[in-house]
């Protein structure tokens, strides 16, 4: 009796002991981890989208509620002026799942100036031109946020990728989506964006 | 029987060195060592989980039951597996990125529990810890050396903290069969080769 009371017992303290630990570690790195993640997954696309930027868009970011959603956005600070935001939106029926999609714009002419693929499972050489061929998505520079963005063959602007549809549709898609975002948002957005005006 | 402490720490660095002599712990010797820098990084991160596994062990013995050892060092284990792997997240990302599931696999490293099982549970705080500091180290260097050796056939260079250095002639084909997954056996073969031809054993 008294050998499995002292099993228990000690298993139970270095079980805690050590579950303990691990929670403190955890909370003590969490926001290095976040900022690493951020730096090594949306960074390059981030990086890629806001080229004349003169702050660390990554570093300077806000939080929004978007109803039940927290949206995290992008600051990239143009000519001196806190005007352009980035921020993620997912295209649904891409090939092979949604499609993630950096997406900047231009809060003074409510116009896109870039977008970059993030994430994605497309078939290599085919839709996943979409991340690797930087002609397909400098397409959506320039657009105005406040209408749909379509490829050709659904009437609209975007030349598909030739062999890749679903996945062009999906991108258009999630350009959309992040028009309708932003126009939503927007008021929120400039509201932030001054903390950041010098 | 009693060896002399440096005998202690210097046997994982030849004599018992793991992934050669005693072909111990081969899943991350095989599937890591890629590159010189990954092997390196996997090296330190197992010599990390092992000295403090080793260490912390041997300080428990008297109070581990023995019908619960292995549980009690897996939980030990783990803790700085996961510990590792926090700390590679918040400084090393890329490198995490790299050896991905290897890094929480470091807790069924046998050498690990096999260090604990059957050294720092029988031996004092001290020298457990030069145990495993040396298997460590012997560890790390035979992961360094593996991925060295097929990273410069495989691409003809070598990456030294994150600056490639082309080091064989231009003319030199490029063998990318050795940065492939068979290349690893291969390479693994002749380090086993090259170590029976040098130790008479």
């Amino acid at each position: 009796m008294r050998e499995i009371i002292k099993m228990v017992v000690v298993l139970t303290v270095l079980s805690c002991f050590s579950g303990g630990l691990l929670a403190y570690i955890n909370s003590a790195t969490e926001e290095r981890i976040g900022n690493q993640v951020l730096e090594f997954v949306k960074g390059p696309a981030v990086r890629a989208i806001f080229e004349d930027a003169t702050n660390d868009p990554i570093a300077d970011r806000i939080q929004l509620k978007d109803g039940e959603i927290e949206r995290t956005f992008f600051v990239g600070v143009i000519d001196g002026e806190p005007r352009a935001v980035a921020f993620e939106t997912f295209g649904k029926g891409g090939y092979g799942g949604d499609v993630g999609l950096m997406v900047g714009i231009d809060v003074n002419e409510d116009k896109l100036i870039g977008a970059g693929v993030t994430t994605h499972a497309e078939t290599p050489g085919m839709g996943a031109k979409a991340k690797t061929d930087p002609s397909f998505v400098a397409q959506f520079e320039g657009l105005a946020v406040k209408d749909p963005i379509k490829v050709t063959k659904d009437g609209g602007t975007i030349n598909a990728i030739s062999g890749a549809t679903l996945t062009s549709r999906a991108v258009s898609l999630a350009a959309t989506d992040a028009g309708k975002i932003y126009l939503r948002l927007k008021p929120q957005i400039t509201e932030k964006l001054k903390q950041f005006q010098k | 029987m009693a060896k002399s402490l440096a005998q202690e720490f210097f046997k994982g660095l030849w004599d018992e060195v793991p992934p050669f002599r005693l072909v111990l712990g081969l899943c991350p010797v095989l599937a890591v060592t890629k590159s010189l820098y990954n092997g390196a990084g996997m090296g330190i991160a197992t010599t990390f989980v092992l000295l403090s596994s080793n260490v912390l062990v041997s300080a428990l013995r008297k109070a581990i039951p023995s019908k619960v050892r292995i549980a009690c060092y897996i939980v030990i284990i783990a803790t700085f597996v996961t510990i590792v792997e926090f700390m590679m997240k918040a400084f090393a990302y890329q490198l995490f990125l790299e050896l991905g599931i290897f890094i929480p696999l470091i807790v069924v490293n046998c050498i690990v529990l096999g260090r604990a099982e059957a050294f720092a549970s029988k031996n004092g705080i001290f020298r457990s810890l030069l145990d495993g500091l040396g298997i460590g180290i012997g560890f790390t260097l035979s992961l360094t050396a593996l991925g060295a050796v097929r990273e410069l056939l495989g691409t003809g260079g070598l990456t030294f903290w994150k600056t490639a250095t082309e080091i064989l002639p231009e003319s030199y084909p490029k063998f990318s069969f050795m940065i492939e997954a068979p290349g690893a056996f291969v390479a693994l073969g002749l380090m086993l080769c090259l170590m029976n031809l040098t130790g008479k054993k």
